[in-house]
This record gives structure tokens, C-alpha cells and sequence, in this order.
């Protein structure tokens, strides 16, 4: 089951930015959706997320057709590379946004949504800043508060755009294995956005090379190095060899 | 605004001065403040002060003295509220969407400031007299504004326009549409995107505008004067109880009246600083105390 994405064709004017997408996330699977500048991830990320609308092809959740549900009913907690956070809201309130949106039948108690926040933000290790605004805190700490605040939402999908690359290399390094322990605890399916293969290398579950809106190869970093199905993937993921050797990560 | 003023002076006391001709620009500024707003300011209250309380308070509590306050608060304050409101609508539609003509609608909201408010007076009387079209169409359904209150109103919303527009507009075209996204990604819906993530972050200059707007009422003379009758009890302006207190030589009066007037609209200003100040707060990285917060701008459920 997870999320199907069949075919799914977007372009700016004359400009084909993704053309015939294919993609599937199973179910707790982590997918990096890797590739150059300018080759569609942001757009296709997009379109998963129901901020965009692709021009053909379908999407399916759990075998539910979502191709044209809006962002708000598709249930898909995003995490932005801006982080996005609301500046005027605590920690706290940011995290609890989405349940407190919820229509009053399916809203959590407040003691409820209290409760909620303060695990998930424990989880996040950022309990100690819930009153705290977005204005005091560092990069690293904000972009915690926006993977709480998606997580709140108990989303069928995660979704990051470039999450990391505003923050500096051992931040990231602490924030992606925190990121990958979050996403095995609370057993979601996530598909990351990025154009460091590294990251990609060490997250991900499998990882689709996109270039020029196409999706060149999807497979685990294995299959990747091992067989790259195009001269692009091999000469992209060219200095990654070095790092299968060395045993790190996978 | 008043966070970027705040911030400055943190500055001032904390960290070494970058931009050079700090003193002599702030002499410049202090001089002309005096010359142009304080000095004519103490004139008057050099007058006020030769009143003793007393006689002040005669004056003020005289009937005709309240009843033209009274005028001139009510249709100030429903020029205010009316026009926060069209104004936000206003600034919205011109930020959020293209339609032809944007510009023409953009251009036209400072009209009310660039022409001479007697010609403002005048049109509105033309437009809302009983042989105007306004007028003759309300006249029909038996409703008079010419030379009633709502001739007073709507003269002062007329001349406070701008105010509301163009104070949240500039806000408004700042908004990052990410954080819009992210409240969808969360499940809000439109309306509770506007008012639990638009709506806080122009909140400040929405109270900025709408004070400006009012105290701008308060003192309007020459678009309300020709609408609004002037009938002394009914129609009368508390401006225009100046100008008659002057044309009888009691400068006394007119003073009085005139500072209680100033004062008012003073108050509001300040009042409505120091809201959007607290409202502000929470952006400056500085801000220490964050515990001390008010609540009102956490999202109640
Ligand atoms: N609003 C838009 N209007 C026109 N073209 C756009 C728009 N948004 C994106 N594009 C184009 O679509 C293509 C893909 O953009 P996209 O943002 O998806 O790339 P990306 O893979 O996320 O790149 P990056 O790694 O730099 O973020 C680019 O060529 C870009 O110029
Ligand atoms: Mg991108």
C-alpha cells in the first residue's frame, strides 16, 4: 500500500519540469529523492503535498485516490527548508496548531493536546524550550519544532524539503539521526528532499535520482552503486563509492 | 514600528555605532520637531494653562460642548471601524490578486489625502444632496445623510481611507507564503489560516492604522463641515465649535475644547503604541522575559 505516484506530469509553460514521475513509498519506508538543482524535487515534493497540482497522473494513498485533495485533507505533515515556524506562536502552541485545528468531534482534549506536545517535543529533545518563540531559538533547535509540529498531526506521510541545509554539518549529522530515530518510533513513511548524497546515503531506505524531471533510477544505495541505470546516476553518485567501501552507514 | 524603534535603542546602549552622523541628524530631527509640532503644541497649552480648572471644566461639561463630542467620537470611531475593516479587505485584494485595474485601485486610495479635503467636502455634498444621485436614491428609500450624522461619518471615512490601507498593506506584502502552506499541511482550514496565522502578524499595523484613522477623524474640518449641517446640539463638530469660539474673540473656549481634542487623539496614538509594541515583542531575538508574554496572542482554541 503507502502512497502511489503514477505518471505525474507538471510543466511551467513550455517548461517540462517533471515529466512521467513514477514512485512508490511502502509503508515505514524512507525514501530520498535525490538530484541536482533545478530537476523538479521541490516541485514533485510539492505536488505529493497538495501545495501544487500536477497537469496528469495520479496519486493514491492506501489505495485512495488523493490526486486532487487539498493539502489540509491529505493528513501529510511537511517540514520546510524555511522551517516556516509561526513567529508569533510558543513552541508549545506551534506544535499543538494542528490538533487545535481540528473540528471539535475529532479535537483531542487540551489536557490532551498538552500531553501530546509535551511527548513530542520530549522526543524532539526540545522540552525545556516549549515556551520559548521562534525568534530565541537556533536553526538547528527551530527545525526540531517543525518536525514536532508535522509529527503532531500523526501524518500518513512525512514530507522534507531540504531540511538540513540551512544548518551547519554537525547540527545536520545530530538532526538526521534524530530525524531517522523519530520516523522508526512513530513508524511513518517519509520521503526527503535533497541534493547531498551523503545525507541521502545515510537516511534513506531507497533513493530516487531525479534529473530534468525524470526520475532516473529508485532503488537502495546498493542497487545505486552497484548497477546505476543511466552514465548520470553513476557519474552523480560518483564520489559515493568511496563511502560504501568504508562501511559507513546504510 | 515601534519594535525596529526598540531595537535601535538597544543598540544605541549596547553595541558600537556603524552609521556615521548619528549626532548631527538627530540635532536636525529634535530641531525641527520643536519648531514644527512642539512649539505650536505649547502655545497651546500656554493657553490652556492660563484657564484654571474651573473654568476648564465649565466649558467642557457645557451641553453644546458635549454634544458636539459626543458627534464627533460616535462618527469617528464608525469611520474607524469601517474603514480597519474595508481597509484590511482593501489591502487584501490588492496584495493577494491580480485583476486589471489593480493599479488604478492601487493609485486611487491616496486620493482622499491628495486632494484638498473642502473639495472632498463639496463633492460629498453634491453626491448626497437631495438632487445628488446618492441622495436622490436614498431619499427614496426615505433615508437622509446629507446634514445628518451620517453625512459626518461618512465625510470622515472618506478622508481616512488611505490610513487603513496603506499601514497594513506593506505587512501584508511581506507575509511568507510558506508559513500559509504549513498551516494547510496542518489541516486548517482558509478562514482558520487568516485567523490564526494572517491575522496575529498584522495585527500591529492593523491597531496602528486604525488609530491614525481615528485620530484623523476627530480633527477632520473641511470634508465634514460642508456634509454635515452644523446644527448645534445635532450636527455640530467639536473642530467647528473652535472655529465659532474663535470667530466670538473666547480663546479660552476654543483652547479648551481644542486641547481636550488634542489630547484624545494623543492618547489613542499612544495607547495604540504601545499595544503594537507588546505585539511585537515576541519577534526581537533580544527580548528577554519571554515568560511574561500576554496570552493574547497565543492561539486560543
Ligand atoms: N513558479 C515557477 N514558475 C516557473 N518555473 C518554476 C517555478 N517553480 C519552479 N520552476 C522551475 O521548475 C524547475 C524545477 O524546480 P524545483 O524547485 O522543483 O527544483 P529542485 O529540484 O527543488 O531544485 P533545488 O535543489 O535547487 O531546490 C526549475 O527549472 C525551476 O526553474
Ligand atoms: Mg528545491
Amino acid at each position: 500500500m503507502g502512497l502511489e505516484i503514477e505518471n505525474v506530469s507538471k510543466s511551467y509553460g513550455s517548461n517540462l519540469v517533471l515529466d512521467a514521475v513514477d514512485l512508490d513509498v511502502q509503508p515505514g519506508e524512507f525514501v530520498a529523492l535525490l538530484g541536482p538543482s533545478g530537476s523538479g524535487k521541490t516541485t514533485l515534493l510539492r505536488i505529493i503535498a497538495g501545495l501544487q497540482f500536477a497537469e496528469g497522473g495520479r496519486l493514491v494513498m492506501e489505495g485512495e485516490d488523493i490526486t486532487g485533495l487539498e493539502a489540509r485533507l491529505r493528513r501529510f505533515g511537511m517540514v520546510f527548508q524555511s522551517y516556516a515556524l509561526f513567529e508569533h506562536m510558543s513552541v508549545a502552541d506551534n506544535t499543538a496548531f494542528g490538533l487545535k485545528m481540528r473540528p471539535r468531534g475529532s479535537r483531542p482534549s487540551r489536557s490532551g493536546i498538552g500531553e501530546r506536545v509535551k511527548t513530542l517535543l520530549d522526543m524532539a529533545e526540545i522540552g525545556h524550550l516549549a515556551e520559548r518563540y521562534p525568534s530565541q531559538l537556533s536553526g538547528g533547535q527551530r527545525q526540531r519544532v517543525a518536525l514536532a509540529r508535522a509529527l503532531a498531526i500523526e501524518p500518513r506521510l512525512l514530507l522534507l524539503d531540504e531540511p538540513f541545509s540551512a544548518l551547519d554539518t554537525k547540527i545536520r549529522k545530530g538532526l538526521r539521526s534524530a530525524l531517522r530515530d523519530l520516523q522508526r518510533k512513530v513508524g511513518i513513511s517519509a520521503i526527503l528532499v535533497t541534493h547531498d548524497q551523503e545525507e541521502a546515503f545515510e537516511i534513506a531506505d531507497r533513493i530516487a535520482v531525479m534529473s530534468e524531471g525524470r526520475i532516473e533510477q529508485f532503488g537502495t544505495a546498493e542497487e545505486l552503486l552497484r548497477t546505476p541505470a543511466s552514465p548520470f546516476v553513476a557519474e552523480f553518485l560518483e564520489g559515493m563509492a568511496n563511502y560504501e567501501n568504508q562501511g559507513a552507514g546504510i | 514600528m515601534s519594535t525596529s524603534i526598540s531595537h535601535a535603542s538597544r543598540q544605541r546602549s549596547s553595541a558600537r555605532r556603524v552609521i556615521p552622523g548619528f549626532g548631527l541628524t538627530l540635532g536636525v530631527t529634535l530641531l525641527f520637531v520643536c519648531l514644527i509640532i512642539l512649539l505650536p503644541l505649547s502655545a497651546l497649552f500656554f493657553q490652556l494653562g492660563q484657564l484654571g480648572f474651573a473654568d476648564y471644566w465649565r466649558i467642557i461639561s457645557s451641553d453644546r460642548t458635549l454634544a458636539a463630542f459626543r458627534v464627533t467620537i460616535s462618527a469617528a470611531l464608525m469611520a474607524t471601524v469601517f474603514n480597519a475593516c474595508f481597509g484590511l479587505l482593501l489591502a487584501w485584494v490588492i496584495v493577494r490578486y491580480k485583476f486589471p485595474g489593480k493599479r488604478l485601485l492601487d493609485a486611487l486610495i491616496d486620493l482622499p489625502f491628495a486632494l484638498p479635503t473642502a473639495v472632498a467636502g463639496i463633492a460629498l455634498v453634491a453626491l448626497y444632496d437631495r438632487n445628488g444621485w446618492m441622495g436622490m436614491l436614498l431619499a427614496e428609500m426615505n433615508i437622509k445623510v446629507a446634514y445628518t450624522w451620517w453625512g459626518i461619518a461618512i465625510a470622515m471615512t472618506f478622508t481616512s481611507v488611505p490610513f487603513g490601507v496603506r499601514t497594513v498593506q506593506p505587512v501584508m506584502e511581506s507575509l511568507k507564503l510558506d508559513i500559509e502552506e504549513a498551516a494547510q499541511t496542518l489541516g486548517a482550514r482558509d478562514i482558520q489560516v487568516f485567523r490564526h496565522i494572517i491575522f496575529p502578524q498584522l495585527w500591529p499595523s492593523f491597531i496602528m492604522g486604525a488609530s491614525l484613522a481615528f485620530a484623523r477623524s476627530l480633527g477632520e474640518f473641511g470634508a465634514v463641515i460642508f456634509i454635515a449641517g452644523n446644527m448645534p446640539y445635532k450636527t455640530e463638530i467639536a473642530s467647528l465649535l473652535i472655529m465659532i469660539r474663535l470667530d466670538e474673540y473666547d480663546f479660552p473656549a476654543a483652547s479648551a475644547i481644542a486641547g481636550t481634542l488634542l489630547l484624545l487623539a494623543l492618547v489613542v496614538l499612544v495607547l495604540a503604541n504601545i499595544a503594537t509594541g507588546r505585539a511585537g515583542r515576541h519577534l526581537s531575538r533580544e527580548a528577554k522575559g519571554w515568560q511574561l508574554q500576554p496570552c493574547i496572542l497565543r492561539c486560543a482554541p
